[in-house]
């Protein structure tokens, strides 16, 4: 029973099936939004409003000439997308989605899952390094030193803000910080300054626009994905939008309160807040200009940083007098 | 470390081929270099075997976005040269097509640079309404891009009650368009952070280096043909010249959506002031043996052509000066010491029109990187060599 029950975890709910299907739709309705925002159609044809668009554009991709480069590290250029989309796909099964009771430590719900996805969330910026580093191609090149630039620049307030909460419900577990800001919803207002600022690392660290500087369309073409096409190129933009799935997904337990009500009720509370927080990623796509390297560092340790560290402050006093 | 970095022939920033040779060391830019012919068309060779009249439509493919203004260059050159003055209500049509020009020109250049800043919700908003000034321009004309408005001695089409109306009621619309894009555009952090303070060009350096038009005003210097060499009518009609004083994209922006407000207002005061009358005179088929150098305000800058007669229904010679080719020594020097990211920007700033400018066809030995210019009889020796065993068409088999 309990090996099917995780066959059924791994593969159907809240696995690959679940991520493939849910991925593709988080990406159409961005797709959607973001075309709304700016008074454009977006996918209209493949579907009903062309929710299949992204299966369509991925089968597509699937089917398309895969070429390597001849000085490309041909085994990392290879291996790279696979990886990338297995270490998604894994920190998707510790969001707090079925696995939410409290009672039980499972292997996929132990204290301290909040460290391990944020540290699965920051291997797909290696990943992306090294596939920009392994194609040899100028262009790569110099998307992969942004990648990493600006990794310098949006992961500590990331953490810091990720952290915050966890160190006010006094939890390292994903599952008991969602259930400690159920029960008092009015200690969660108190992280909305970390809210705001942890989207805005999190849209760095999906690399959107402001931050889509690793790969700048109209300055070093496809950045870090120039040389990649066909299979590989398709397994990469799905494991971007599972990464958005999963990015949206830990900003929805650890600020939003989780997704809490067993199978169904969950699935429900998933979608609503996960497209909620896609939503509020997407404005801010639509409504900035792409910066430059150099001020996605001064930005983040000018003003992201410091206040994350003051809201830490203020969230450990506040901790010191409830 | 520095590398160098080919920015075209092909790149997505770039609309036409062109090639930047950027040397960069990290993000920083060392060292600037343009290659140039890669779309040599050969029309003013061509427009030597054309008579006057065929020559104002291949004046007008010279470029997709700017044609109207090679057209009104040509055509007023032309008409000196035919020593006849076009009626009033004509030369008033034309240079309200010559504002509406400006105006979907700038507003493609608005877009255009939120595109390369990566401000896509800014270019998508720009660009739908351009779509108004493109419909003004096809209710005058019939055509959105090449408008076929000009012949010699006057324009083709005349205006009538209906559609001055539609033009002063889409005037209106555009107007608190281009009021809300000043404000976006100005003031939204994130953009004026990409354009402030990039692409350097001191006042002295815009002169010493010959930029023009927005280019150059955005350095402070107020020089616009329609002002200091008015031709047409442009004597009569009252508008400011407008500059920037802080050198750099942003004051380029400011500079071009200036201009969008000072061309409503010339087109307002030229609708509510035509004329009556004939809108063309009858032109000869041939012009005196004579050469003549017109100048015009496009809206890149100053468009120069010099049109040489010899007494035939052909010119001897048609030169012309885009204003593209004027900024090019300027983008190389705003290029130096800036950063990657602000290559697309800069080279855009100057709106360029590369098939404007292109003059030569250079060949360039990938292997060694010789480069030598091509002349037209050694391209025609290296084509009889190379063609010298083939079969000749005619006579060639199938499959060939």
């Amino acid at each position: 029973m309990a090996t099917l029950k995780t066959l059924v975890y791994l593969i159907l709910y809240p696995g690959l099936l679940f991520i493939f299907f849910y991925s593709t739709f988080a990406e159409w309705y961005d797709r959607k939004l973001y075309a709304r925002f700016q008074n454009r159609m977006g996918p209209t044809h493949t579907g009903r409003a062309g929710v299949l668009q992204p299966i369509a554009d991925f089968i597509k991709l699937m089917s398309k000439e895969d070429i390597v480069p001849e000085r490309a590290d041909r085994g990392l250029f290879r291996a790279l997308p696979a990886f990338g989309l297995a270490i998604v796909s894994v920190g998707m099964l510790l969001l707090p989605l079925w696995n939410y009771n409290l009672a039980s430590s499972s292997p996929i719900s132990f204290s301290g899952d909040i460290v391990v996805l944020l540290y699965l969330l920051s291997l797909p910026t290696f990943i992306f390094f090294l596939a920009g580093w392994s194609s040899t191609n100028l262009f790569s090149t110099v998307g992969a030193t942004r990648v990493l630039t600006m990794l310098f620049g949006y992961e500590v307030p990331l953490f810091l803000t990720v952290l915050t909460p966890a160190i006010l419900a006094n939890s390292w577990r994903l599952a008991e910080i969602a259930a400690f800001y159920r029960q008092q919803p009015l200690l969660a207002l108190l992280n909305l300054p970390a809210f705001i600022i942890a989207l805005i690392c999190v849209q760095a660290k999906l690399e959107r626009t402001p931050f889509d500087i690793p790969h700048a369309e109209t300055e070093i073409v496809g950045g870090t994905f120039t040389e990649y096409s066909g299979k590989k190129l398709a397994l990469f933009r799905l494991m971007m939008d599972v990464e958005l799935v999963v990015a949206s997904g830990l900003l929805a337990t650890v600020f939003l309160g989780g997704f809490p009500g067993g199978l169904l009720p969950g699935l429900i509370n998933f979608i609503i807040k996960t497209l909620l927080v896609i939503s509020l990623l997407s404005l801010l796509r639509a409504t900035t200009s792409r910066i430059r390297v150099d001020q996605v560092i001064a930005l983040s340790w000018r003003y992201l940083a410091p206040l994350a560290v003051l809201q830490l402050v203020v969230i450990i006093l506040v901790k010191g007098l409830i | 470390m520095s590398f160098e970095i080919p920015i075209g022939p092909q790149h997505p920033a770039l609309k036409e081929p062109v090639g930047i040779r950027v040397t960069v060391d990290g993000e920083i830019i060392r060292e600037a270099d343009l290659r140039l012919g890669y779309n040599h068309r050969g029309v003013e060779k061509l427009a030597e075997q054309k008579t006057w009249t065929q020559n104002i439509y291949l004046m007008e493919r010279i470029c997709g976005i700017c044609s109207h203004s090679h057209a009104t260059c040509y055509v007023q050159g032309v008409e000196k040269l035919m020593e006849i003055e076009p009626p009033k209500r004509g030369l008033y049509i034309r240079i309200l097509v010559s504002e509406l020009e400006r105006v979907h020109s700038h507003l493609l250049w608005l877009g255009v640079a939120g595109h390369e800043a990566g401000f896509d919700s800014f270019f998508m908003y720009v660009w739908r309404d351009r779509e108004i000034v493109m419909d003004i321009l096809e209710t005058i004309s019939g055509n959105r891009v090449h408008y076929g408005i000009n012949a010699i001695g006057g324009v083709r089409r005349d205006l009538d009650e209906m559609q001055i109306k539609h033009i002063l009621d889409s005037l209106e619309v555009l107007r608190q368009r281009s009021a809300y894009y000043e404000k976006l555009g100005t003031t939204e952090p994130s953009f004026v952070a990409r354009l402030a303070g990039v692409g350097y060009l001191s006042k002295e350096e815009a002169i010493s280096l010959c930029a023009v038009g927005p280019t150059l005003r955005a350095s402070g210097v107020p020089m616009d043909v329609r002002k200091d060499d008015p031709y047409a009518v442009y004597g009569e009609v009252p508008f400011e010249v407008c500059t920037a004083e802080t050198c750099d994209v942003l004051g380029r922006t400011v500079v071009r959506i200036k201009e969008l407000m000072q061309s409503y207002n010339i087109i307002e005061f030229l609708l509510k002031n035509l004329p009556a009358g004939p809108i063309a005179v009858r032109a000869p088929r041939r012009a005196k043996p004579n050469e003549v150098v017109s100048r015009y305000e496009a809206p890149r800058g100053e468009n120069i052509h010099y049109i040489k007669s010899n007494g035939s229904d052909k010119p001897e010679r048609v030169k012309v000066r885009a204003p593209t080719l004027a900024n090019y020594a300027a983008t190389i020097k705003m290029l130096k010491n800036g950063f990657i990211a602000d290559v697309p920007l800069i080279f855009a700033a100057i709106d360029p029109c590369i098939c404007c400018a292109e003059r030569s066809v250079a060949i360039v030995d990938a292997r060694t990187e010789q480069e030598k210019i091509v002349t037209m009889s050694s391209l025609r020796e290296l084509s009889l060599k190379m063609t010298k065993h083939q079969a000749r068409k005619r006579e060639a088999e199938w499959p060939l």
